[in-house]
């Protein structure tokens, strides 16, 4: 190598060249020291740098090469041997170094330009994100334009509101031109224009449902693009020179609860649907987007749910304004059904007392008038008087029971009664009618039937009067006989009740009566219809002696009341028949027996019933009809002395007698001396005893002759129990007795 | 059951003599008056009726035997006899009694022994049937059952 000599000579030509490569060498060294400056400085400012080590030796190695360089410029001119020596150190060192670095470059340059390749990646990646973020947001706000417009649409059930206000909206949300709305008509074939956006009145085009582009639409439950020369898009005319904008159209399903009702059309599908199109400004060259065609879905469907809605509220409200009308006239109907109830129960209330009561009256003063003295004629006339007022009677309280029966407003009025007694008096009451006919009643208790039952005394006589009446009604011949007896439990349940189930128990008995006729029996095909109200058998006799029918019914009810059955069994016409019926009695308590009165009360009459202690005197020389009376006024209570004359009668009289019975028709004798000469022992009429005076049915003496004299009553001979109780009771109560009952 | 078979039989025949007008209604009352404290009434005043009709038909037959009939005593008799059989419900005798009263109010004799001869016809059969009767009765009574109350 060459040194150069020229230490200071003036610059040669070629010095040029030199002064080039000393500014040169001198920038490089200003460089070379400024570069680990900017690192040093950057290096501090940074937070994250791994390569320290390597920045150290980079550093390092940059400033010995500045260092090479630095030195160089004093080796232009003359130089010593020290700068010689550092400018060789420093070579030295800069090579060390610089080949250090390089080998550390070999591992840490990959490293670097992979960091590099995770920066792109990272960038790719946020692109991404935002771009999803984007979509995200368009949904976003997608799915707010609905709510709104759900929020809109479902804001009123009013179905026209629904449907302009979904246009309304629509149109505001996606900047539409045109929209609007085809309904099917009621036919179902066409589909006419409802509402629409922009025109106020659609004039009401129809196009007819089968269309390739309607069914393609409404086959799918997606926004459908279609084209809008399509008669349903083809709302306003072509403005010529513009391009339409897109059209879409939607189905919109209408559901509706009578909806699979019409099918007897075939050509309609299950479903109806309304057709909504939509469509873009013309030459916008707009575009439908993805995110427009969805929030046009979910708005159909929305819309087609608020319909619905609309509709079954409608529905609802409808069915529920029926239901009030309904139950206003259901009340209104209730309110006059009670009314009438009322009204008809305080009628019968009423007619039963104001008919009851002349028919009595008819009836007792007919058998009074029987009991008379009366040629042939007149004795049918009365007979027909009095058998068509005991029709009567019967039919007015049949009928008033029957009609209280049915409406279930009947209840038993038990109580304790005197069973004999209430069979004594059944017959008692069935004789005047057994008599006219010449009929015999016979009855027949068991002697284990309690003398006293709890029920209910008088629909029990009712039951009673019924069944016997209708032997006598139906029996123009021949007895009548009536068995009471306890019924056990063998016989109670009889294959002609199968569904009477008797239930025993300590405090009750069941009471089976039968009584049978000798009369004209019955068809064993009319039995199963004799208990039916009005029904009547179809023979003869049956119909001769007339009826309503409804006994036996009214029968049968009262004896259901009472816990058990009746039936009646006949061999056939002209052979009889026995009624029996079976009901539920209570035994009373015996502490109860003391309160009753030994004898039932005659209903008719307000007689007393019993007269304990009362002194009566009977004068009579007939020894039979002497025992008789006797043997009656014994049977009623009293205390009697019998006398066979009138100077006995006189002897024995005194103030302690109550009655005195005088027997009128004693040959010999004058009923009307006897009569003053009793008065004449007494001061006063008031202190002496009450006068009767028996007759024969034969002697026709006037009453009023009898009275003049004192005498209080007269009575006709034959006597019967209830004619002296009677007797009794008026005299005593009125001290004065016309004729008896 | 036998009682209710004899029972039935009572029944039918009491019937009968109702039916034929041996008895009426009048009876029926007298059975009515039979009771607890009274079980033998019916007996009782029908044996009192059967001595005093015996009585009676005796004097009626001597009296009607007289050359001159009284004919006061006769229908004296025959009133009384009618108010006992009336007073009992013998009503076939007391028919006859009735019609023996009319001919002695006429004072016809012959007419007067053939109603005496009638009306002791009626008075022997009603006895006879009574009899029969109250041994039916008895018979019942003896089985344990209980008479059962007729009605005209």
């Amino acid at each position: 190598m060459e040194s150069c000599d020229c230490i200071d000579p003036p610059w040669p030509g070629d010095e040029l060249l030199m002064k080039y490569q000393y500014i040169s060498d001198f920038f490089i060294a200003l460089a070379y020291f400024s570069i680990p400056l900017e690192l040093i400085y950057f290096v501090k400012k940074s937070a994250v740098f791994p390569y320290r080590w390597v920045l150290v030796q980079f550093g390092a190695f940059i400033v010995l090469c500045g260092a090479t360089h630095l030195i160089n410029l004093w080796t232009f001119g003359m130089h010593s041997r020290n700068v010689e020596v550092v400018m060789t150190t420093a070579k030295v060192l800069t090579a060390v170094v610089s080949c250090v670095t390089a080998l550390m470059l070999v591992h840490i340059i990959p490293d670097l330009l992979s960091v590099k390749t995770r920066e792109l990646f990272l960038k790719n990646k946020a692109a991404e994100l935002d771009r999803e973020m984007g979509l995200i947001r368009t949904q976003e706000e997608t799915g707010r334009h609905v709510r709104m417009l759900t929020h809109e649409i479902r804001s009123t059930l009013d179905r026209h509101t629904i449907l302009k206000t979904t246009l309304i909206e629509l149109g505001r949300t996606l900047s539409l031109e045109e929209c609007a709305l085809w309904m099917p008509t009621r036919t179902g074939l066409e589909l006419q224009l409802s509402y629409t956006l922009r025109q106020q009145n659609p004039v009401g085009f129809t196009i007819p449902i089968q269309h390739p582009v309607i069914n393609q639409v409404f086959s799918s439950n997606r926004a459908v693009k279609i084209s809008p020369n399509c008669p349903v898009a083809r709302l306003r005319p072509l403005a010529g020179k513009y391009m339409p904008g897109e059209v879409v159209a939607v189905r919109v399903p209408l559901l509706h609860l009578s909806n699979f009702q019409i099918n007897d059309w075939p050509e309609l599908s299950t479903k109806r649907y309304a057709l909504m199109v939509l469509m873009l400004p013309s030459d916008s060259a707009r575009q439908w987007h993805v995110h427009e065609l969805e929030l046009v879905e979910v708005v159909a469907d929305q819309v087609a749910v608020a319909l619905s809605h609309a509709a079954i509220l409608e529905e609802s409200m409808r069915a529920r304004d029926l239901l009030m009308e309904q139950n206003v006239a259901l009340d209104l109907a209730r309110r006059e059904a009670e009314t009438a109830v009322r009204a008809r129960n305080d009628f019968l209330a009423v007619m039963n007392h104001e008919m009851r009561t002349p028919m009595h009256a008819i009836i007792a003063l007919s058998s009074l008038l029987q009991e008379t003295e009366l040629t042939p004629e007149q004795r049918l006339m009365v007979e027909a008087i009095l058998k068509s007022s005991s029709l009567l009677a019967t039919l007015i309280n049949d009928v008033l029971d029957l009609s209280r029966l049915e409406d279930g407003s009947l209840q038993l009025e038990n109580g304790t009664f005197n069973l004999h007694a209430l069979f004594r008096e059944v017959l008692y009451l069935i004789k005047p009618i057994a008599s006219v006919k010449k009929l015999f009643v016979s009855s027949s208790l068991a002697p284990d039937l309690p003398e006293f039952a709890v029920g209910d005394e008088k629909r029990l006589m009712q039951i009673m009067l019924n069944v016997v009446g209708n032997a006598v009604k139906f029996s123009n011949e021949g007895n009548i006989s009536i068995f009471a007896f306890i019924a056990k439990s063998e016989s109670l349940r009889d294959s002609r009740a199968p569904d009477f189930f008797p239930v025993h128990s300590d405090n009750h008995f069941y009471l089976r009566v039968q009584v049978k006729d000798s009369g004209a029996g019955i068809d064993p095909q009319d039995i199963s219809k004799l208990f039916t109200k009005f029904a009547q058998c179809q023979s003869l006799a049956a119909r001769n002696s007339g009826g309503s029918g409804l006994g036996l019914a009214i029968c049968k009810r009262f004896v259901n009341l009472m816990g058990g059955h009746i039936w009646i069994e006949s061999e056939g016409l002209g052979k009889g028949s026995t009624a029996v019926f079976i009901v539920k009695l209570g035994i009373p308590e015996y502490s109860n027996e003391s309160k009753l009165p030994f004898f039932p009360k005659v209903s008719a009459n307000h007689c007393q019933t019993n007269f304990p202690g009362l002194k009566v005197l009977v004068m009579d020389d007939n020894g039979v009809s002497r025992s008789v009376t006797k043997g009656l006024l014994v049977h009623l209570g009293c205390d009697v002395t019998t006398v066979s004359s009138a100077d006995d009668c006189l002897r024995v009289v005194s103030q302690e007698h109550n009655v005195v019975f005088l027997d009128v028709c004693m040959p010999g004798v004058d009923g009307y001396e006897v009569a003053i000469r009793i008065h004449e022992k007494f001061t006063t009429c008031r202190q002496g005893p009450l006068l009767v005076a028996l007759m024969g049915n034969t002697d026709r003496v006037t009453k009023e002759n009898y009275l003049r004299v004192g005498i209080n009553g007269v009575v006709l001979k034959p006597v019967s129990v209830d004619k002296m109780r009677c007797v009794l009771s008026e005299v005593l109560e009125h001290r004065f007795l016309f004729e008896t009952c | 059951m036998e009682v209710v078979q004899m029972q039935r039989r009572f029944v039918e025949y009491a019937a009968s003599l109702f039916r034929e007008g041996f008895l009426d209604g009048q009876f029926t009352q007298l059975q009515q008056l039979q009771d607890e404290s009274n079980p033998d009434f019916v007996v009782e005043v029908v044996s009192l009726f059967f001595e005093d009709s015996e009585k009676l038909l005796n004097d009626l037959s001597r009296a009607l035997d007289q050359q001159n009939v009284d004919f006061k005593r006769v229908d004296s008799h025959v009133h009384q006899l009618k108010g006992s059989s009336s007073s009992i419900g013998a009503q076939r005798v007391k028919n006859a009694c009735i019609a023996f009263r009319n001919y002695c109010e006429e004072q016809n004799t012959d007419a007067c022994l053939s109603c005496l001869q009638q009306v002791k016809q009626e008075y022997s059969l009603a006895k006879s049937k009574l009899e029969t009767l109250f041994r039916l009765e008895q018979q019942i009574l003896t089985a344990g059952g209980s008479i059962p109350i007729m009605m005209e």
